[in-house]
């Protein structure tokens, strides 16, 4: 094996005062850090196998473990930092790509940590939230711009699609194979609950969870897997993947290895093969070809479902979100830097992409100069929801 | 400092009366009426509305303006000239009083819009004067239409409300509907358009409360080619009446149902028919529910709306004695003028209480 500079990132710190060699680490351990010395009756530990989990830190019965961050150091300035020499080694070792998941974890401002929320006292008298009811229900779509009314002068109440949400919190997409079938239905489930929705990601869905349809958005992105009638009129609204916010023009990849069994079906690609996401869809080269996909999709499903668009937050997405609300298009979301992935190249996760407050303050200006308002959706962020009716999407709570 | 150039909050007083046949009275009760609820006050800010009282010009739209000086003026008369007709102008007639003071010049025009312009702008005619009332308040320094619609007239000031009744000599209009306004705002405005009523066309709105949902409301608004140019909660209110009503055609029963919209668990336990309009208005015009403290009277041609918002943070009660009906921030404001009412009640929340000429009660 070629000498590698990588130290682990943890360590693990055994006090073998309390230790009593019950092995319950090395039997929970799923990594095989663990291992017992039988020659000198006493545990050890590989560092190297280590991913922090914490498993056999609380199950060790009399607390002899900890798990520490390495102090193991680099000479490190200004400029090089441990972690740049760090990746620059691993990259150089295999001459691939370095990949991440997450959103970019690098210390940029989060412009919505910093709102605060206002108080009522006496101009305008608090309210008592046990007594006095407190609304978080939302409707997202677009808004006849003139109401009709029929021959006896009522209103006519037909609302064009749209959704209805209970809170003003929905889940981001995150596709069945990043993960796995019941990470999935742990999510429709709770949705269901809570009355608002998840997305399925660009993986297609299974079908024992079309019945969560009403709690459900299905995702068209460009690799387009699993993609059929059935899937499109399956849930609540259908989202256009045009961007990723944590990886603006980067397709996706999801391993061979990983396309199994039913992954491999509902993404209607042979086992073993790799889901392979292009940068960008292959019938869109500009706004005027979304248009036509958008008007594909509302003719598969009849015009019955709301068309969502998700674009990241770049330095020019007011121009882009003004062209898609001309589009066709109901609602258009907004992914930020800090939105999750499965996979990116790290340099592209850490470096590419803007905060999602920027994009959405510039998008939000844009269209009411225009008077296109539409309901946003700025991803990954939770805030409290009172403070906005604007919905926020998040993946990365709810798998903490 | 000038109105505009900050949030001002306040507390208020309000009264409005309205005869049910369209039958004309005096100004003088309405000041009585207001000035019972002196304390409500604290003489930052008085006005009124007054519908009926330019008879003879009901054709005309009137414009009440305040110049600061005499080149705004000018200014303002020249924009007028090119996009009216003036059938008439003077000076409004004022009474020189020592509680008010440090007035600007305050003229009175009766207008219709040129024909030839107002065929080129292919704008109907309430439109057009809309927009020339926003252009001229947003671009003619020193120049504010405060009312603007036909035969009604909106009278304000910094003051006590009926020393600014007394200065405007408003006893002497008769008119088949008043409503009033004492103000009590949190900071000093002194500036006369900052008063209420605030008005558009015939749409005038009197207001006691403070508006938590002021900024969204605003944002909203704008975008239909409304300029929120004083920062205060009844203006919001104004432009949201005026485009629910003018420009989506709603009836002032739909309008309360949007801006003081049913909470989702009431809109639910309705009637199917009726839920589902509640629940078209809702979420069609969710930017536009207001949200906070809020008792107003808003006067409109030929009728009267008065509404609380919709947990009644402000009180509001209504009294009727024959053709008249009654509204005041307290009973007291209403006894002193009837003191024998054939019913009196307190409306609940969000709970519009609609009176027009033609119909009686809605």
């Amino acid at each position: 094996m070629a000498v590698n500079y990588i130290y682990p990132d943890y360590e693990i710190v055994r006090n073998y005062e309390r230790c009593i060699n019950c092995r319950v680490c090395e039997r929970q351990c799923a990594n095989e850090a663990h291992l017992y010395l039988s020659e000198s009756n006493k545990m050890t530990a590989d560092d190297t196998r280590c991913v922090n989990c914490h498993r056999c830190v609380s199950l060790c019965p009399v607390r002899a473990l900890k798990i520490v961050k390495t102090d193991h150091t680099f000479k490190e300035n200004a400029n090089w930092s441990g972690k740049s020499i760090n990746e620059i080694y691993k990259q150089a070792e295999s001459g691939g790509v370095l990949l991440s998941s997450m959103g970019n974890p690098e210390n940029y401002p989060v412009y919505f940590d910093k709102i605060l929320l206002n108080a009522s006292q006496v101009t305008n008298p608090s309210i008592d939230p046990l007594r006095e009811p407190m609304e978080t229900r939302v409707y997202l779509g677009p808004k006849p711009k003139k109401i009709e009314r029929d021959d006896k002068g009522r209103i006519k109440t037909d609302l064009p699609p749209h959704l209805m949400l209970s809170l003003p919190v929905m889940l981001s997409a995150m596709s069945y194979g990043s993960i796995s079938y019941n990470a999935h239905e742990s999510l429709a489930r709770a949705v269901a609950e809570a009355g608002t929705l998840y997305n399925t990601g660009e993986g297609g869905l299974h079908e024992d969870l079309y019945k969560y349809g009403k709690n459900t958005i299905v995702q068209v992105a460009s690799g387009r897997f699993g993609v059929h009638k059935k899937y499109l009129s399956s849930g609540a609204a259908i989202e256009i993947k045009m961007g990723q916010g944590v990886k603006p023009g980067i397709g996706g990849h999801l391993p061979g290895a990983k396309i199994v069994g039913d992954i491999s079906k509902t993404r209607m690609i042979p086992e073993g093969s790799d889901a392979i996401s292009p940068a960008l869809h292959h019938d869109i080269y500009s706004i005027e070809d979304l248009r036509q996909l958008v008007y594909s999709l509302k003719e598969a499903t009849g015009y019955t479902k709301p068309i969502i668009v998700k674009i990241a937050a770049v330095h020019n997405v007011a121009a882009i979100a003004s062209g898609i609300a001309r589009s066709g298009a109901d609602i258009i979301a907004i992914d930020g830097f800090r939105g999750g992935t499965g996979a990116a190249p790290t340099r592209i996760r850490d470096h590419v992409g803007i905060p999602v407050e920027l994009a959405l303050a510039s998008v939000d200006k844009r269209l009411r100069d225009e008077g296109i308002m539409y309901l946003l959706l700025p991803e990954e962020a939770f805030v409290p929801v009172l403070m906005s009716l604007k919905p926020l999407l998040l993946a990365r709570i709810v798998f903490i | 400092m000038r109105e505009g150039m900050f949030r001002n909050l306040s507390g208020c007083a309000i009264s409005g009366m309205f005869s049910k046949s369209g039958k004309r009275f005096s100004g003088k009760y309405i000041i009585e009426s207001i000035s019972v609820m002196h304390e409500r006050s604290n003489g930052l800010g008085g006005g009124f509305a007054a519908y009926g009282i330019y008879p003879e010009y009901k054709e005309y739209y009137a414009f009440h303006i305040f110049y600061d000086n005499k080149f705004a003026k000018e200014d303002c008369e020249n924009f007028l000239e090119e996009h009216f007709d003036i059938i008439n102008l003077s000076k409004i007639p004022t009474r020189k009083i020592p509680e008010i003071t440090d007035e600007p010049l305050i003229w009175r025009y009766f207008v219709t819009p040129l024909p030839t312009k107002l065929a080129d702008s292919q704008l109907d005619e309430r439109e057009y004067v809309v927009k020339c009332v926003f252009r001229i308040n947003t671009s003619v320094k020193d120049a504010y239409i405060f009312s603007s619609g036909k035969n009604m007239g909106i009278f304000k000031a910094v003051g006590f409300p009926e020393d600014v009744g007394r200065f405007y000599c408003l006893e002497e209009y008769e008119g088949y509907c008043f409503t009033a306004h004492g103000r009590y705002p949190t900071n000093t405005p002194g500036w006369w358009g900052g008063a209420h009523p605030f008005g558009l066309l015939d749409y005038s709105v009197v207001h006691n409360g403070e508006i938590s949902s002021y900024d969204a409301n605003r944002r909203a608004i704008e975008m239909y080619g409304y300029k929120c140019t004083l920062k205060t909660d009844t203006e919001v209110i104004a432009y949201i009446i005026d485009y629910l009503h003018r420009k989506q055609g709603l009836t002032f029963k739909e309008i309360c149902s949007v801006i003081a919209s049913p909470f989702w668990s009431t809109i639910e336990s309705r009637p199917r028919e009726e839920r589902e309009e509640l629940e078209y208005l809702r979420s069609i015009f969710d930017s536009q529910l207001i949200n906070g403290p809020f008792s107003i009277i808003v006067g409109f041609e030929g009728g009267i709306l008065a509404l609380n918002d919709r947990l009644k943070f402000r009180s509001m009660v209504v009294g009727e004695k024959d053709d008249m009906v009654f509204v005041a921030s307290e009973e007291a404001a209403i006894r002193l003028i009837q003191n024998d009412l054939d019913r009196v009640w307190a409306p609940k929340g969000g709970e519009g209480v609609i009176f027009t000429i033609e119909k009686g009660i809605m």
